[in-house]
């Protein structure tokens, strides 16, 4: 028979965390659906539940100087709503699922679902998202393009919670930034392919410039060492430009799937890329 | 199975189910609520929609553990309401209601963005009513029947 836990704190979290086969569940938008059987069944869950909704540090929304912590449970609504979410994150919110699945989803969620197509991690991935993990034995923190590792794959432990997400908080005159997510329709829709960009200028130099890609891969695409090509410059030369799509070519392997083909998906990040490096950040 | 205790439709229920049931199945088959409607089953078409702590929400993919502690609204709770009947007397006016599978959940994604947003304009109320699915009326009836029941509901909201 499976258990379910509600603890309050993370201490009693950590406590439960103690046994093995434990399913952490907080709004449940994606592991409600992924173990449903029929209507009036029981769903399939095999583990040990541990109900997140009212461990105390983990409904943590706050801003400290220049970095933002965004406790496990804040749902995606909240965070379209709170003052200091970040552009590029509430771009992509708002086209996320529909209001209701918005009220009740997380942030921590979308990351530990670790799709491909996760709606929340290509501007997740473009600002260096850093995720908190607490377990009996520790807390570790991880670079979430290190924590993800395929689809539905993540090197959480089996003991171990994501506590809340940490994101820089910089407010700037000259950051740019795009998001595209290309979907059969605007809400409630899986991506077939999206892309964040954020780029930083100054008198008139690019200084940084991060693009991240989504549904194009086992795992969000991104490439700093492309990025990277960018900086410094005042104009980007048609030369330089190549080399950058051509690089991004190598990288982008999508497939077939029910949503979409990998040629459509190849075509349309090429062209999105072309867009940002073109016209966004020119 | 545990003890949930939640508010539902203003009284206190304590219930035993496995927390990992759907709200929905509780709701229907605990209760005899049967309002909210199964529709696709993944919290993709609203059928099922009811509020809790005033948000709409999916029962379909909500665990009842989830509600524990918090107060749930059907359309059963919400029908003996004021706001309910500006709502369902528009929703008759401008059409708004065909085979009425939607409606229950129409109706309450209506009073969550009235609830937050008196005079929404079009734009809102078709964000508002993004997640409910209706397969008969096309949806311009509902979103002027949402906008009659701002304009005509003076106070209500």
């Amino acid at each position: 028979m499976v258990k379910s836990f509600f603890p309050v704190n993370l201490a009693e979290a950590m406590a439960f965390c103690k046994q093995k086969n434990i399913c952490p569940i907080a709004g449940g938008t994606d592991l409600m659906v992924r173990n449903h059987r029929g209507t009036g069944i029981l769903p399939a869950f095999s583990a040990n539940m541990l109900f997140t909704k009212n461990i105390a540090e983990m409904n943590v929304l706050r801003r400290e100087d220049t970095q933002l912590f965004i406790g496990a449970n804040t749902t995606l609504a909240q965070l379209i709503k709170w003052q200091y979410t970040p552009r590029l994150l509430r771009m992509a919110l708002l086209e996320m699922a529909a209001p209701a699945v918005r009220n009740v989803g997380t942030l921590a969620g979308n990351i530990c679902n670790a799709s491909p197509a996760g709606d929340t991690l290509p501007p997740l991935y473009a600002m260096d998202a850093v995720v908190c993990l607490q377990a009996p034995a520790g807390k570790r923190e991880l670079p979430i393009k290190d924590f993800i590792t395929g689809p539905g794959k993540t090197v959480l432990h089996e003991d171990e919670l994501l506590v809340g997400v940490k994101l820089p908080f910089l407010v700037l005159d000259n950051e740019l930034v795009f998001y595209k997510k290309v979907a059969m329709r605007k809400a409630a829709a899986i991506s077939k392919v999206s892309l964040a960009m954020r780029a930083i200028k100054k008198n008139g130099y690019i200084e940084s410039v991060a693009v991240a890609i989504g549904a194009v891969g086992p795992v969000i695409v991104r490439l700093p060492a492309v990025e990277v090509l960018a900086a410094g410059k005042k104009a980007l030369t048609q030369e330089l430009l190549k080399n950058i799509y051509s690089e991004y070519d190598k990288a982008i392997r999508p497939i077939d799937d029910v949503r979409s083909t990998a040629a459509y998906r190849k075509r349309v990040a090429m062209n999105l890329l072309q867009h940002v490096y073109e016209h966004c950040i020119k | 199975m545990s003890k949930i205790k939640f508010i539902l439709n203003g009284n206190a229920v304590e219930l035993d189910v496995v927390p990992t049931m759907r709200l929905l199945d509780v709701l229907r088959n605990n209760l005899g609520l049967t309002g909210p409607k199964e529709g696709c089953g993944e919290g993709e078409c609203g059928a099922c929609s009811v509020l809790v702590d005033h948000q709409l929400v999916n029962s379909c993919i909500m665990p009842a553990g989830n509600v524990a502690g918090h107060e749930v609204i059907t359309i059963e709770g919400f029908n003996k309401q004021s706001r309910y009947k500006k709502l369902a007397d528009t929703f008759a006016r401008a059409g708004a209601v065909q085979c009425g599978f939607c409606t229950p959940g129409m109706i309450l994604a209506a009073e969550a963005l009235l609830n937050e947003v008196p005079h929404p304009d079009e734009q809102q109320i078709r964000q508002a009513i993004s997640g409910n699915l209706c397969r008969c009326t096309g949806y311009s009836m509902i979103v002027k029947a949402i906008k009659m029941a701002a304009e005509e509901g003076g106070g209500l909201w």
